[in-house]
């Protein structure tokens, strides 16, 4: 089957394949839970990549493991973005679908750009199935998507025959239609097949043939897609012009583990990780287990209280300790971490943001976790708040989480979320010797008797001593004490203890970087955001801007404290507009700290990223107003 | 062992500048007293000992010990003290926890820090009651008792701690008395030596709340007749005048007395502590008197792998062969490529 394809592909490939260059491009797979969309989409960004593309990834999947087949509830999705220039979102309107029954065009129709292209498994468009996804009879008509470049591609009975001879089971060679899809993909961007060939050659070594037949399936795809003209033109997207240096896919988790990793190793620490198996954070926990190489304590919790209690234990014992989590996990945190704060002890809490309230949409993205991380818990009781603001930058925020909380002694929130945890793009290699000294207060061993609560006059930040030292020993706790570690009820005690603890976070604002304008230092209208809204901000601030308009962004990483020169930007701009993905915590928090100003506010809180078109047109309304 | 010789320390050197705040009256005096003695007796560094507690009255004793000490919140103590052990596994660390902390709020740490058998010693003080609260019932409170929160009697069944323990898979499982300072210092060395979770079940006296809830059984009056101390090797006899044995009659454990229908110490139960199938242990831990003598002593001392050591095998092993070494070869493993 594979020979006699290729024969006919080396005929067709004579009549010439037109190519056209195109600066973007966004592909979307598609298809049940089970039918490997996630791993499709996830080989077909790390060709790009590998390629020289610059890329942005987004996977929407289902809560449930395996929704029930061929609904629309089960649709299983993986977003890629790539181009020849930078690249900061996933992208909103899809140039190609893939979709691998009528379920996914359901789910997706409405996010092809119009006219784009639409590849689906005809074979899989069965009665049953267009019933299920909830059409009458031809999902393309009742979907008026007559006029896109439609590819009704018999992908099921074409891995059938391309794999007859293999022997495998029916439901293993089924298996392989999402390779056949992604080849037929790799065609239409004319890419090589080599990188997930070597793929499978790694992932099978000890079952060759069903890494063979994962390769067959995507040959045959790819030589499918030249056989037919429907796929012409071919698209080309030239490598993006990035920076010299050496560069590697990354997704949010991992960034985030690597970050403290990196610090760790800095600080000359030894990292324990104390968590709780929760989505969108698991992928934390899991790349933290995985790196005893670099010797990391993780610690699967019978709880969320208990993994930051382990890890607060471990951080007294003289790590760098970590606990992860999403909303739901915070919340049940709450109390231990106002314990981190009164025994003054470092730790870092990672907050992977998903839709809530309650468990909410656990595998959807949103960013209205904001104010539970401010101000959530019981007490006066202040913590640094750090939001990361991409995949590759979780990295740089974990580190700085990191060395925040070592050098200051206190508890950093760092908030992420289910868009920043599991997108990818590529990432600028760092080197260890290029990153910042972290250097944790560890009490001078003269210091007898150790005073537990006496503070470093610039940081304010306490020594730590670390058990096993001898002559330091000493007793910490939730219950208020003096400075020299003696429970105290004491009124004006308490108050001074409450105004240092605070001073302590509030000097932090000394130790960040001024926060820096995208675009003209004045203008009609500053776009406000924080965290993982950067890309969907950025990007339609610079089309607006190429559009003539006079606008500019800031986008808060450090949002307690906040930077210095806030108050200095703002007052350069006619009008302020908060952009976030709740209903305006960010705002409400701006309204609070900087009261002179008038903030109006785009929100969304649908579980999806903003599009860059819905942003554009809010803030076009706005300039064009009065 | 040489290092025995090493620390000479007295109790005294385990007392903390702070004034004890405990009732006067009140059954922790003793514990205390008894673990400052136990700690002079294990040839460890001061600086190594560490005390993690979790809320209620017992778990202020940290403060009163000048060693290492981290006061927790409720019902976390075995989640904080499993952290610090599992980061630092040459320290010797003690969890002070009481009925309400350890069973109630905290009773999953404390079945899971049990199941992990971390090498922690855990110090339960159980009087049955909530005293830092003011006198509410506690989850070993008897069925029936009268409290704030119970006026008209309790209506559920209490736990009972080494049932619990058994059942989580512990391997140490000991019961003192607080006012016994000799049998109680024993049983701290005893856990101290043991590699794994250890928990000591302290029957103990809440004198403001409770006062009396133990005396029952351990009442000067009527607690040789009342409890039987446990010693490993030895036959299980007990009363005043040391007439009164255990037996095995059929399934179940039943008392007798020594001389009567023929019966002498050679047909008495001999104590088997490092016995790994806990059937017998499980028993001697649930009598209760009338019926029986409560059982006091080490129940149950099994040697098992503790989670610290495994963490620390697992991490060698793996990092023997690994090729990662360092952040700049993770930074640069995988798949990467240049932009030149």
């Amino acid at each position: 089957m594979q020979s006699s394809l290729k024969v006919n592909l080396i005929s067709i490939m004579a009549k010439n394949s037109q190519v056209i260059k195109r600066e973007e491009v966004v592909i979307r797979f598609s298809g049940d839970s089970g039918d490997g969309m996630q791993l499709t989409g996830t080989l077909f960004s790390d060709t790009a990549a590998l390629y020289g593309n610059d890329l942005s990834t987004f996977p929407d999947y289902p809560a449930e493991i395996r929704a029930p087949q061929g609904t629309v509830g089960g649709v299983s999705g993986f977003q890629v973005h790539m181009g020849h220039s930078e690249i900061n979102t996933p992208g909103d309107y899809a140039d190609v679908l893939v979709a691998m029954n009528p379920a996914a065009i359901k789910a997706n129709a409405r996010w092809v750009r119009p006219g784009g292209t639409i590849i689906f498994d005809k074979d899989n468009f069965t009665d049953k199935n267009i019933e299920k996804a909830g059409y009458q009879s031809n999902p393309i008509a009742e979907e008026k998507l007559d006029n896109y470049n439609i590819i009704a591609a018999p992908i099921s009975s074409m891995v059938k025959e391309a794999l007859k001879d293999f022997g495998l089971e029916p439901k293993s060679v089924l298996r392989t239609k999402n390779m056949f899809a992604l080849g037929m993909v790799y065609w239409l961007f004319s890419r090589k097949l080599k990188y997930t060939e070597q793929y499978f050659d790694k992932k099978f070594v000890k079952r060759p043939e069903i890494a063979e037949a994962n390769k067959v399936a995507l040959r045959s795809g790819y030589y499918y897609a030249e056989t037919i003209e429907a796929l012409n033109p071919v698209i080309k997207i030239e490598p993006a012009q990035n920076a010299k240096g050496t560069y590697r896919n990354i997704c949010g988790n991992v960034a985030t583990s690597w970050g403290f990793l990196a610090a760790a190793e800095k600080a000359g620490l030894k990292v324990f990780i104390g968590s709780y198996p929760i989505t969108p954070a698991s992928g934390i926990l899991e790349e933290m287990a995985a790196r005893k190489d670099l010797g990391v304590k993780s610690f699967q919790a019978e709880d969320e209280i208990a993994g930051i209690c382990t890890a607060l234990g471990a951080s007294f014992a003289g790590y760098l300790a970590v606990t992860s989590t999403s909303g739901p996990g915070l919340a049940l945190k709450s109390e231990a971490i106002g314990l981190a704060v009164m025994a003054e002890l470092p730790i870092v809490i990672v907050n992977v943001q998903r839709g809530g309230p309650s468990t909410g949409l656990p595998t959807k993205t949103e960013q209205t976790d904001l104010m539970q991380a401010i101000f959530g818990r019981n007490g006066e009781c202040p913590v640094v708040v750090i939001a990361a603001s991409a995949p590759a930058d979780c990295f740089h925020f974990a580190y700085e989480a990191a060395k925040i909380a070592l050098e200051h002694m206190t508890p950093v929130l760092l908030l992420s979320d289910s868009y920043l945890a599991n997108s990818s793009e590529p990432w600028k290699i760092p080197e260890m010797s290029e990153l910042p000294e972290i250097k944790p207060p560890f009490a001078d061993k003269k210091e007898i008797p150790f005073l537990p609560y006496k503070r470093n006059c610039e940081t304010l930040a306490r020594s730590w001593a670390i058990p096993g030292t001898p002559g330091l020993e000493h007793r910490i706790g939730g219950l208020e004490k003096t400075l020299r570690g003696t429970v105290s009820y004491g009124p004006e005690n308490h108050e001074m203890m409450v105004k240092l603890r605070a001073d302590k976070v509030a000097r932090v604002a000394d130790k960040i970087p001024d926060l820096s304008v995208f675009g003209e230092k004045s203008g009609d209208l500053l776009v406000v955001g924080w965290g993982g809204s950067q890309g969907y901000l950025m990007t339609a601030v610079r089309e607006l801007q190429a559009e003539g308009y006079k606008i500019s962004l800031v986008n808060f990483n450090y949002i307690n404290p906040l930077p210095k020169n806030v108050r200095e930007i703002f007052s350069k701009f006619k009008k302020i507009i908060v952009a976030e993905l709740n209903m305006g915590q960010f705002a409400d928090y701006l309204r609070i700290k900087y009261q002179e100003f008038s903030y109006q506010q785009i929100n969304k809180i649908q579980g999806l990223p903003f599009t860059i078109n819905e942003i554009k047109e809010k803030c076009i309304n706005i300039l064009e107003e009065n | 062992m040489a290092e025995l010789n090493t620390f000479q320390y007295t109790p005294k050197d385990f007392k903390s500048d702070q004034e004890v705040r405990w009732c006067p009256g009140c059954g922790d005096h003793a514990v205390l007293n008894a673990v400052q003695k136990a700690l002079t007796e294990l040839g460890i560094p001061k600086e190594k000992f560490t005390f993690i507690s979790g809320i209620g009255c017992s778990s202020r004793f940290p403060y009163y010990m000048n060693t290492y000490g981290f006061h927790g919140i409720h019902g976390r103590a075995a989640a904080i003290a499993s952290g610090v052990k599992i980061a630092n596994p040459e320290l010797s660390v003690w969890e002070i926890t009481g009925d309400g902390d350890a069973l109630a709020i905290g009773g999953n740490h404390f079945i899971h820090a049990i199941r992990r058998n971390v090498d922690i010693n855990i110090i339960l003080f159980n009087n049955e009651i909530y005293g830092l609260t003011k006198g509410q019932y506690s989850p070993t409170s008897e069925k029936g008792l009268v409290t704030k929160t119970s006026p008209f009697g309790t209506v559920e069944e209490p736990f009972s701690v080494g049932e619990l323990v058994i059942g989580a898979k512990g391997k140490f499982f000991a019961r003192t008395v607080d006012a016994n300072v000799t049998l109680s210092t024993q049983i701290y060395v005893e856990a101290a030596n043991h590699k794994g979770t250890s928990v000591i079940e302290v029957l103990q006296n809440c004198v403001i709340f409770n006062d009396g809830i133990h005396d029952v059984v351990t009442g000067r009056e009527v607690r040789d007749d009342r409890t039987i101390i446990l010693k490993h090797g030895e036959p299980m006899k007990f009363g005043k005048d040391s007439d009164k044995g255990l037996v095995l009659d059929g399934l179940k454990l039943r008392v007798v007395r020594l001389g009567e229908n023929g019966i002498t110490e050679k047909n008495l139960l001999i104590h088997d502590a490092h016995e790994s199938n806990p059937g017998i242990q499980y028993m001697l831990a649930n009598m209760r008197y009338p019926e029986y003598p409560v059982a006091l002593g080490v129940i149950r001392s099994v040697e098992g792998n503790t989670y610290e050591t495994d963490v620390e095998k697992q991490i060698e092993n793996i990092q023997k062969d690994a090729k990662i070494k360092c952040m700049d070869d993770l930074l640069t493993s995988g798949s990467t490529w240049k932009v030149e």
